[in-house]
């Protein structure tokens, strides 16, 4: 099971749409309070007195609505709701814009030790990053073998054996203006619903790639930063084999074959390599099929039925005679 | 399947020089092999998963081999991390 503590939410490096500018105004001894769920919880209820099913593993949001109602009770001396509120030991809480809760709330926090964040956002804006950023941090993810390269805007993660030329494959691809995002080790992660998103597993080590005689060599610097790109979705897998003669390749295209991915299945081709396949234009090859058929022209079906249409007709008897 | 638990004992950890060695040695043998860290595992025929491994000294990781020469595989490879990777 996954977790962060409090202290790496405030530290999380995030890009401008998802920048939840997190400040702790009280409570730093928390900070090492862990959050184990990706979701949050706006404990209204709690603060009426009610702890019934108190989803306290989750981090504590206070709106406007409970914010004013923290304010009411406090001046109404009715604090026993707070006091055991802070018994649990919930992650921390997070005022959104930029509220200051009332000093007696404050007290309470130090004294459990709980950390209470601010963040100037409106809450609307601020539940849809923080729940983004949770789903991101815990969303389910691998680290596999292969190299991970855009080809025409689609994401293509090229799998095989060591030695099969994934790298060589990938380089040329590289040379003909597509991109690199990762090579060797690719870490994915399944996004919101049936997304895969790649990256590079290595943050330090990102856009290098080992080539057989070569040796190490730096992406971005000899082909310049628009032949990298940082994250993409995978969107079709490409596994290089050995050419096997005994094995039958797909030689028609009409069957679709995905292979599963965390949960999600991604359309995938098995293409053997021997020494005169040119094997990154079969891989831009199939980067536009791929393209053609996600908007729903499949070349191969087509053919067939163009095939099937020719044959019922009078012509095909004609040829024949 | 052979697993084997070795420790990193040269002072610089894995390196480049000694992930090359690692890979070198590895794709003598057929099997599948792999090195394990913290339950990450990553083919120890690829210099760039090694690197990225970041292994420093003292660090515990598994060898993990599978195939026609698994046993050679691993006890060769035990030798070479016993051995500092020849450095020291």
């Amino acid at each position: 099971m996954k977790k962060i503590t409090v202290l790496d939410l405030l530290s999380l490096d995030l890009k401008e749409n998802d920048d939840l500018q997190l400040k702790c105004i009280a409570g730093r001894k928390g900070l090492g309070r862990e959050i184990t769920v990706p979701h949050i919880d706006r404990p209204g209820l709690e603060l009426a007195g009610y702890f019934d099913n108190f989803a306290y593993q989750r981090i504590q949001i206070f709106g406007r609505g409970e914010f004013a109602f923290i304010k009411k009770i406090i001046e109404e001396n009715n604090m026993a709701s707070i006091e055991k509120f802070f018994t649990f030991p919930f992650p921390c809480c997070i005022f959104p814009y930029g509220a200051t809760p009332e000093g007696f709330f404050i007290e309470q926090a130090e004294k459990a030790k709980c950390p209470i964040l601010q963040s100037p956002l409106p809450s609307p804006e601020f539940l849809g990053r923080l729940i983004r950023v949770l789903e991101n941090i815990f969303a389910p993810q691998q680290v596999v073998h292969g190299v991970f390269v855009e080809v025409f805007g689609i994401g293509i993660l090229i799998k095989g054996k060591s030695w099969v030329g994934k790298s060589e494959a990938a380089l040329e691809l590289i040379e003909r203006g597509h991109s690199l995002i990762a090579d060797d080790l690719v870490e994915i992660k399944r996004a919101r619903g049936n997304y895969l998103e790649g990256r590079g597993a290595n943050a330090f080590f990102g856009h290098h790639m080992e080539i057989r005689g070569l040796g190490i060599i730096n992406i971005t610097h000899l082909f310049g930063v628009g032949s990298i790109r940082d994250s993409e979705q995978i969107q079709l897998i490409i596994n290089l084999e050995t050419w096997d003669p005994d094995k039958i390749y797909d030689r028609i295209g009409t069957t679709e074959m995905t292979e599963e991915i965390l949960g999600v299945h991604v359309p995938c081709l098995i293409v053997p390599v021997k020494p005169g396949r040119n094997i990154p234009i079969l891989i831009e090859t199939a980067a536009k099929n791929e393209r053609l058929k996600q908007m729903g022209y499949y070349s191969a079906r087509e053919f067939n039925r163009n095939v099937m249409k020719w044959l019922e007709t009078d012509s095909a008897g004609d040829s024949n005679e | 399947m052979i697993e084997k638990d070795v420790v990193v004992k040269n002072r610089a950890g894995i390196h480049a020089r000694p992930a090359a060695s690692i890979v070198k040695l590895a794709n003598k043998f057929n099997s599948d092999i792999k090195i394990e860290k913290d339950g990450d595992e990553i083919n120890a025929k690829s210099i760039m998963g090694i690197i990225a491994l970041a292994a420093t000294f003292k660090t515990e990781l598994k060898i993990i081999a599978e195939g026609d020469d698994e046993e050679a595989a691993v006890e060769a490879l035990y030798k070479l991390f016993e051995n500092k990777f020849e450095e020291e």
